[in-house]
């Protein structure tokens, strides 16, 4: 952001890489404007998060104080008691284990479907396929009341396995959708070739489909493990009171701040939230490019 | 978008192609093999609960131990006299009008910002100084649980100095406002947090559309000495219409949700005083904390029937000839 107010039509003759600039169309008010602009709204994003973190260091006087002012001292405190008294420790253990389960049952069931689906004809394909892409236009909330019903009489309320069970049904549509389009792009020449020397439809499939649909299950991968990360009415569904150690990080987190009246440990709300979203935070910078991609591929196909 | 990059990807697009093969006849006990766990699994808790739920929706269902009593359609009588259920229509109907658009326009714009004002450098157009920053830090709120954003925005919002914004507002003399207690504001609020979480998201959307214009119509238009906002409002805009139409869906769609924001943000979970209270909320309450199976899912049904609706006029309104490039 610094770098904003060093850019300024003046200095624009030694542009910071020395890269030449061009000389038409001066940056001029308009230009001064937009950056205006851009950098409020990364303030206003950034701000809320920093803000949290910042907030978790005070203490309970501080945080019912002005909201703007710095902690005085930072001690993890809050953060110790958000993991052991709170649970948060544990809701994020429990979230790895789900969303690891589902997302590899959903990649699994999810490529063996559209592959099949994309490369093989027989009767009742396109019947399947459209029974799974329909999924992909019902409102969730129609389904909810029966799924809760389904899920209690299979004795599966309650437990990680029912929740990894909903979670890889549900992605099932999309990640089907998906991945059909993209095994239908894949060559048919080397699959042939494999059969040809006696591969088995199944090795092909493990051997030598997979490798090749790399980038299409990268992506779709992404997708899954953050829309099943991020979860919430599924699991406050699922996984009721009488289970708390079994709850996962977002309705952890909810009923922290819901659940708490003005007496409640705020710093420690705060130090929650922010172990809710530093582990989100890390990955997405690391895979921020794969990441964006992967999220908005589905809208562009 | 990806399947350019994929290198293999380029010649290949023969639709489906079947496997030629000698040995035929293990092809189906294979393919019955690759389908069946994904088929069970879809079908026991996907579809048999979206079929269940249109019978459900036509009895008195109140709970596992009395049986379900088949009324016809009297829970949707009672639906069109609730109020409640009006209100949650009405908030769908401000929603649905406010956060795409809102979302639209700032997206579009900074896309437009971060891609094509820069100028044209080597024959591309390219975007303001640090544009790869501001699409990083934009998207953020993208990857984060919309539960998690609640409960953040709750400390952002508080009524009194505590809160974050009144904080400011008292540093320059204003009085402290009641964001999510004044009915209202409540709404607007929410709506706010809405249109924060989602604008990276779309700036990314646009953002592929935009490089996908070829560079030759930049060019011309330059030539003919067309400015910035020609640029925008006679070039890029229509040469997007697509990537808008499916950002309308989707915002319309999320529109027709909005429920974990609602439940966590809002006092008293749709206040206050039912204020902001959405569909899909009613039926999580009417479900879950009144045991009211049947009327709930009758809500259900009509919240399909809308979204349906929604996502078929949109397509219909908004189709135009596309623009071939």
């Amino acid at each position: 952001m610094a770098a904003d107010t060093a850019y300024k039509p003046s200095t624009r003759a030694a542009a910071p890489h020395g890269r030449p600039r061009r000389r038409r169309n001066p940056l001029g008010v308009f230009g001064t404007l937009s950056h205006v602009a851009l950098v409020i709204w990364a303030l206003l994003i950034i701000g809320p998060i920093l803000w949290t973190f910042l907030a978790s260091f005070k203490s309970n006087t501080e945080i019912f104080g002005d909201a703007l002012t710095l902690p005085t001292s930072f001690g993890w405190d809050a953060w110790g008691r958000a993991w052991e008294k709170a649970h948060i420790g544990q809701y994020m253990l429990n979230t790895v284990f789900v969303v690891a389960c589902s997302t590899a049952g959903t990649m699994l069931l999810g490529s063996m479907a559209a592959y099949v689906l994309a490369r093989y004809t027989f009767p009742g394909n396109r019947a399947i396929y459209y029974l799974f892409v329909s999924g992909m236009t019902f409102p969730v909330f129609l389904a909810l009341i029966p799924l809760f019903f389904v899920v209690k009489n299979l004795g599966l309320l309650d437990t990680h396995l029912g929740v990894i069970l909903v979670y890889i049904a549900y992605s099932l549509p999309f990640t089907v959708f998906f991945l059909s389009a993209f095994f239908k792009t894949l060559p048919t020449s080397v699959a042939e070739a494999a059969m040809m020397d006696g591969c088995s439809h199944t090795r092909t499939f493990f051997q030598i489909m997979v490798p090749m649909a790399k980038p299409g299950l990268i992506s779709i991968t992404i997708f899954n493990i953050l829309g099943q990360w991020n979860q919430y009415l599924l699991p406050i569904v699922l996984l009721s009171g009488n289970v708390e150690d079994k709850w996962l990080i977002t309705q952890g987190v909810a009923n922290i701040s819901t659940s708490a009246g003005y007496e409640a440990d705020w710093p420690g709300m705060f130090a929650a939230l922010s172990l809710a979203i530093i582990p989100v935070m890390i990955i997405y910078i690391i895979f921020q490019r794969q990441i964006q991609s992967g999220l908005t591929s589905g809208a562009v196909k | 978008m990806r399947h350019d990059k994929h290198p293999v990807a380029a010649g290949a697009r023969s639709g489906r192609a079947p496997l030629v093969t000698r040995v035929r006849n293990s092809r189906y006990p294979f393919i019955a093999g690759f389908l069946a766990a994904p088929v069970v699994l879809y079908v026991v808790f996907v579809i048999s609960p979206y079929v269940q739920a249109f019978y459900i929706a036509l009895t008195n269902w109140k709970g596992i131990s009395a049986n379900p009593q088949y009324i016809g359609l009297e829970n949707f009588t009672r639906l069109f006299e609730d109020e409640v259920f009006w209100a949650a229509v009405r908030h769908h109907g401000v929603l649905l009008l406010v956060v795409p658009l809102v979302t639209i326009a700032i997206a579009l714009f900074f896309s437009f910002l971060l891609n094509l004002s820069g100028g044209q450098k080597g024959g591309q157009m390219t975007g303001l100084w640090g544009s790869k920053f501001y699409r990083v830090v934009f998207f953020l709120p993208q990857v984060l649980a919309v539960a998690i954003v609640g409960v953040l925005f709750r400390a952002i919002y508080r009524p009194d100095e505590t809160g974050v914004i009144n904080s400011m507002l008292a540093k320059v003399g204003l009085d402290p406002v009641g964001w999510l207690i004044e009915p209202d504001l409540a709404l607007w609020a929410i709506m706010g947090v809405m249109v924060w979480q989602a604008v990276g998201f779309y700036v990314v959307l646009f953002s592929a559309g935009m490089s996908s214009i070829p560079k030759e119509v930049f060019e011309a238009a330059a030539l003919d000495g067309a400015g910035r906002f020609t640029l925008f409002f006679r070039i890029t805009l229509p040469l997007l219409w697509d990537t808008m139409q499916v950002a309308w869906v989707y915002l319309g769609i999320a529109a027709f949700d909005a429920f974990a924001l609602v439940q966590v943000l809002s006092v008293d979970r749709g206040g206050p005083d039912n204020a902001t209270t959405v569909l899909p909320l009613e039926i999580w309450r009417t479900a879950f904390n009144f045991s009211k199976f049947g009327y709930a899912s009758a809500m259900g049904v009509a919240l399909f029937f809308m979204t349906i609706t929604f996502a078929a006029l949109t397509l219909r309104v908004t189709r135009r000839e596309r623009i071939e490039f």
